[in-house]
């Protein structure tokens, strides 16, 4: 059997639902994450994404199951697996720069003074934070520039694993747009591992590699693994033009239009429940360019 | 007509109504004295005694210059300087409070982050926590045996409490997101503590040891009035017995503005402190 370099096994949570009964979120959910791989995860309100995410990121314990990085099995969280929560998290009585050296102290604890700031203010600048603005407090910058230094805070401390959680969720459209590139830059950069929350579908096709459909809870699974076939580098403005661009946006929008409530409530009966890969690609069937109508190919591999 | 700022408006206004209140205060305690004049007669006969009257602020204001211009002397121990006395008050009030600090943040800290330590705590603290300070005085006198360290017990005892609720709250209260923060950055107890929660909780314990502080300095006049022999209540209740109402009425006003400026220290920590989210 493929050794993922993440790999979710047989994941069940259950909360008790406030009657005396117990509330399945989701049950023996499989899946794996390549090392190097950008997945998003997609689904609606409730299906236990965020679940999966504490759990990864170690802050709270499945019901069963277990989550191994590099084939050993994770408990609590750990510097090698950085988070990105949705509301910065940023600490509000230090400055821009100090939430960054805050983390790359944590993480390695022998660099000396100069070097931090050198890797703290390297990574600020990445993200585009440079000069005075680095110095500034929390509720000094806008919300754009919070999650950036948020970002950058998780991306200097050079984790096995970067979990976001919902990072663009609470931005405008077009501060969402520029961070998202910001995002990419940084992460062509860097070669990091990432597992993101989203709610929105381009942003999920402009990121990630892979993305991941949940179905409704409760008894919530991953039902799908679908490849972005759109190569990189990807530029918003040029991707809407790719071929494969709207059969993709299609399948996903029918997955969480129906399909997530179709699928819904689905019972593992004790299976382990792994997605499904979904390949859509129409460049390869039609080697020429020109754009012209034609059904969606679509092909399933167990995966 | 060009406008004045509201700050100078409001200076204006507040020396105004100085003059105002010093004055009617002046005139009203001279019609009194050449009012209540006894006549020859009377004073020939021991009729009536010479009221001793409130005495005018141009009096309080002549002491003022007097005290203040020779804060420190020490001419027994009947007799010491407004100086000495204020600093004898301070230090007490200081070791109080101190020791209550010493006490109560920890104590805060752990009572803020363990939910069975609240529970356990409070019915103690909820007892304790109503009784007038000076009540302890008694209790202190016998078991203490010493003026002076009972005094400054009763601070501890009163300053205690308004701390320790306010950090176990100020903890408590800390946003789990900053304390996953602290989590997934892999730090340990004690490094969380310092980096994470105290400064995440340190506006509101600034705000309980404001609030302590002017306990204390409340209750320290009133605790010295009982224990006597140096201190700021000792000093207005040894000027009372004087008869020495000129002397009340300064020392009165001295204790306001110790007051004020204890405040003021902790109001600028507070600030210090203080974050925006």
């Amino acid at each position: 059997m493929h050794k993922h370099f993440l790999s979710i096994e047989r994941l069940t949570q259950t909360f008790p639902d406030g009657a005396g009964g117990t509330l399945t979120v989701f049950e023996n959910a499989s899946f794996g994450i390549e090392k190097g791989e950008f997945v998003c995860i997609l689904g609606h309100s409730g299906c236990g994404k965020s679940t999966i995410m504490n759990v990864l990121a170690g802050l709270s314990d499945p019901t069963s199951g277990v989550v191994k990085m590099d084939g050993v099995a994770v408990s609590g969280p750990s510097l090698d697996r950085g988070v990105v929560f949705q509301n910065y998290s940023l600490l509000p009585w230090l400055s821009a720069l100090k939430n960054v050296t805050f983390g790359v102290k944590a993480r390695y604890r022998d660099w000396s003074r100069e070097q931090v700031l050198e890797h703290a203010t390297k990574y600020l600048a990445m993200v585009g934070l440079e000069g005075d603005v680095i110095h500034r407090k929390p509720s000094q910058l806008s919300g754009g520039m919070r999650q950036r230094v948020s970002i950058a805070r998780a991306f200097a401390n050079q984790p096995k694993l970067l979990l976001l959680d919902e990072p663009f969720g609470a931005l405008d459209a077009l501060t969402r747009g520029t961070i998202q590139e910001e995002l990419l830059k940084v992460w062509s950069k860097t070669e990091q591992t990432v597992f993101m929350i989203t709610h929105d579908i381009d942003e999920a096709i402009l990121l990630a590699d892979r993305i991941l459909l949940m179905t409704n809870g409760p008894f919530a699974r991953v039902a799908e693994s679908v490849e972005i076939t759109i190569p990189r580098p990807r530029i918003r403005t040029e991707i809407v033009n790719h071929p494969n661009y709207y059969a993709i946006r299609n399948h996903l929008v029918q997955f969480l239009g129906k399909r997530s409530k179709e699928l819904a409530g689905q019972r593992s009966e004790g299976e382990s429940q792994s997605p499904e890969t979904v390949r859509i690609d129409l460049t390869e069937n039609a080697p020429d360019p020109e754009p012209k109508p034609r059904p969606t190919h679509l092909q399933a591999v167990n995966g | 007509m060009q406008s004045l700022s509201i700050n100078k408006r409001a200076a204006i206004l507040s020396f105004v109504l100085l003059i105002v209140f010093l004055g009617a205060w002046e005139i009203s305690i001279t019609r009194q004295v050449l009012g209540e004049a006894l006549t020859e007669y009377e004073i020939l006969m021991g009729l009536g005694q010479q009221r001793s009257a409130i005495p005018p602020p141009s009096d309080v204001m002549v002491k003022a210059w007097e005290q203040l211009s020779n804060p420190f002397y020490d001419a027994g121990p009947n007799d010491k300087g407004i100086g000495i006395q204020l600093a004898y008050s301070i230090s007490r009030v200081l070791s109080g409070f101190g020791l209550a600090v010493l006490v109560a943040i920890p104590l805060g800290f752990l009572i803020g982050m363990s939910p069975v330590a609240y529970k356990a705590l409070n019915p103690f603290i909820q007892v304790l926590r109503p009784i007038s300070p000076l009540a302890w005085m008694p209790l202190a006198l016998f078991i203490i045996q010493d003026a002076n360290s009972s005094a400054i017990f009763v601070i501890f005892i009163c300053s205690v409490w308004p701390m320790l609720l306010n950090t176990a709250f100020g903890v408590a209260g800390v946003r789990a997101d900053w304390v996953n923060v602290a989590r997934t950055h892999e730090l340990g107890s004690l490094r969380t503590a310092f980096t994470v929660i105290l400064p995440a909780a340190a506006p509101t314990i600034l705000t309980g040891m404001r609030i302590s502080i002017g306990i204390a300095w409340l209750v320290i006049v009133a605790a010295e009035m009982l224990v006597g022999g140096t201190g700021i209540g000792y000093y207005v209740w040894n000027e009372w017995n004087n008869l020495d109402l000129t002397s009340v009425i300064f020392s009165i006003l001295m204790i306001g503005v110790v007051g004020m400026l204890l405040d003021a220290v902790f109001a600028t920590l507070q600030r210090a402190v203080t974050y925006a989210e």
